[in-house]
């Protein structure tokens, strides 16, 4: 780099800058590197943007001819150009609440163990085992939950639901296998890696000192981790379980394959069901007609907003516990 | 022996006779459950792995790589243009995911320890929540509308969308890694901002932000929502990008749910195929990261 040019006007940015400033001849290239830096960043915010944007504009029809009545009514109904979203929406509750009960346990139990109990030598084969059950596809979870889960549930489990537990009204009809159960249990296999893993992460940044703390105190090991660990971790536990719904409810594929696809709202999980993400995949290439795209567009625009909401929450939960604390990073 | 029996793991050195049953036995008890969660955890991984061989592997063979798939009825075919097409979609996906993945993770790392730079991180994160059949609406509506028909494109931009934030994040958390001392030193010798951003900055955190780009490349390897109406899917061999095509993870979808029992056996070969990509890839990943300074990163 050229030396010896002309001192640069005073800078006005940060001091640091100043400093850097000093011997560079021509800021004409660091400036230009610095924008286009710039637009890569804004990028990210441009395309969230730009998702939002275009969801509206394409279901404006929807919006328009049916307004709120859109999300409390029942019908489903191309043929007559009838669409309410409630069935859809309802199953898309019903598989993420069935699955988080499944996996909040799991994925803090697994945190738990990996973070306050575990030998370390199994620390790592075990976080490994995580991770592979996140990059499993979810067309993978799908066919493996059609030809190996399914059968499985309806054959062993779902009859002995009904027999011991047909009285809650919630496992009754035939058991066909696939449904409501069937995806939840699909869901909350995927949800549990999210759960530990972000668990784990908010379970190590609570400071030692107050698991020593109630040691000193003469805690067992549990007591420990109940009084030091977990009463300072449960807002970014929350997080965690928060950001595993947000998954749970937007997830697709495998959900697609085994919960039934039939828009009706039964109480029993047994009885198959469909969700919001499930209605997009299967009739976005099949819809003749603008209402119909644009209705399931509009699906797809109040899961995006759910989504966005329930990420940005889950994100301050985890960031109120491992905030000011070099988590992963240890920045200078 | 009643003072072994009793201290538990307590480092304080509490003796048996002030740790009651009742609380031994809950001790015991969450101890328990915590390793029956890790083994309920555990049991489908090792049954998707086990069954993926188990019924993958028979129907593994040179036909199944090298041909195009066959009519019903017809035995025999391959998936040989779903891999094509994979490849072809992840080559459009991170020419678009990479490039503006890294300028966003140096813009966050460089130029955005601020309250702007706080936002678009935020983004990054909230971006990667958005599920991915929603980014696929919107890739059809930007670029299938505009070509009036499916194509590779448009599956490689829904596929681009979804590596940004993902290599954004890696890429900063690596740059982070790198001392300040560092690009002082550079700078001192008169090399200019940008130049010492490039050549030193980025050039020492480069194993890492590779292992950032490989698991984003992994997560959307396997993504099947988003190529349902962008790349569409074809039972043909083709590498246009401005046509339909086929994709390995569509392709075990469309199998999957199929009524016919020689699709299925080619469903689960496809699945074993995808997830040799994708495991290959951690695998890598991990063996890179498990040496010296990118520990922690994968």
């Amino acid at each position: 780099m050229p030396m010896g040019g002309p001192p640069p006007p005073p800078p006005q940015r940060a001091p640091e800058l100043a400093r850097f400033r000093m011997r560079t001849g021509s800021r004409l290239p660091d400036e230009t590197f610095r924008y286009a830096m710039i637009a890569c960043g804004l990028s990210v915010a441009v395309v969230l943007g730009l998702i939002f944007y275009e969801l509206v504009v394409n279901s404006r029809l929807s919006l328009h001819q049916f307004g709120w009545r859109f999300f409390v009514s029942q019908t489903w109904d191309p043929v007559n150009d009838h669409f309410g979203a409630l069935p859809f929406i309802y199953g898309t509750i019903v598989s993420s609440i069935v699955a988080l009960v499944l996996a909040v346990p799991l994925g803090v139990g697994v945190a738990l163990f990996i973070t306050e109990m575990c030998p370390q030598r199994l620390r790592g084969i075990l976080s490994f085992s995580t991770e592979l059950l996140a990059a499993i596809p979810s067309v993978i979870y799908g066919l493996w939950a059609i030809f190996v889960l399914v059968p499985i549930l309806r054959l062993y489990i779902e009859p002995g639901l009904m027999r011991y537990f047909g009285w809650t009204g919630l496992f009754e009809g035939p058991p066909y296998g696939i449904g409501m159960l069937a995806a939840g249990i699909v869901l909350a296999i995927m949800v549990v890696p999210i759960i530990s893993s972000l668990t784990r992460e908010v379970l190590s940044a609570v400071p030692r000192n107050q698991r020593e703390a109630a040691l000193a105190l003469g805690s067992t090991r549990w007591e420990m981790i109940r009084i030091g660990v977990l009463r300072n971790a449960r807002a970014g536990i929350l997080g965690a379980v928060i950001l595993g719904l947000g998954r749970a409810l937007g997830e697709t594929m495998a959900v697609t394959m085994v919960i039934g696809n039939r828009p009706e709202i039964a109480k029993s999980l047994l009885a198959p069901g469909y969700t919001m993400a499930s209605v997009i995949a299967n009739e976005f290439t099949e819809a003749t007609g603008r209402l119909y795209l644009s209705a399931l567009v509009e699906i797809g625009l109040a899961l995006f907003l759910v989504t966005i909401v329930v990420n940005a929450l889950a994100r301050l939960l985890v960031w109120s516990v491992t905030r000011g604390l070099p988590a992963r990073v240890h920045a200078q | 022996m009643a003072f072994q029996r009793g201290s538990m793991r307590n480092k304080a050195g509490a003796r048996s006779e002030q740790i009651s049953w009742m609380r031994r036995f809950e001790d015991h008890l969450f101890t328990a459950l915590a390793v029956a969660a890790v083994l309920l955890v555990l049991l489908p991984l090792a049954a998707i792995f086990a069954d993926l061989l188990k019924r993958g592997i028979g129907s593994i063979n040179w036909a199944f790589l090298t041909r195009t798939p066959a009519p019903v009825g017809v035995p025999g075919g391959g998936m040989a243009n779903a891999i094509l097409g994979s490849g072809v979609i992840l080559g459009i996906a991170s020419a678009i995911g990479v490039p503006l993945g890294i300028g966003a993770g140096v813009f966050l790392s460089e130029y955005g320890r601020n309250r702007f730079g706080d936002a678009i991180r935020f983004t990054a994160d909230v971006l990667n929540g958005v599920p991915s059949i929603v980014i696929g609406i919107v890739a059809y509506s930007l670029v299938v509308l505009r070509q009036r028909h499916f194509s590779a494109l448009a599956g490689g931009v829904a596929l681009g969308i979804m590596m940004v934030p993902t290599i954004t994040r890696a890429t900063e958390e690596m740059l982070l890694l790198v001392p300040v001392s560092v690009r002082e030193a550079a700078l001192g010798l008169g090399i200019s901002r940008w130049r010492t951003t490039v050549s030193v900055t980025l050039r020492t955190s480069a194993a890492g932000i590779i292992t950032g780009i490989m698991l984003a490349f992994a997560r959307v390897a396997g993504e099947t929502a988003p190529l349902l109406f962008t790349a569409f899917g074809s039972q043909f061999w083709s590498s246009n990008i401005n046509q339909p095509i086929a994709a390995l993870p569509l392709q075990i979808f469309v199998y999957a749910i199929s009524p016919y029992d020689e699709w299925h056996r080619q469903a689960w070969a496809g699945a074993l195929v995808l997830i040799a990509l994708i495991v290959g890839t951690i695998a890598v990943v991990r063996l890179v990261a498990s040496r010296g300074m990118m520990k922690g990163t994968a």
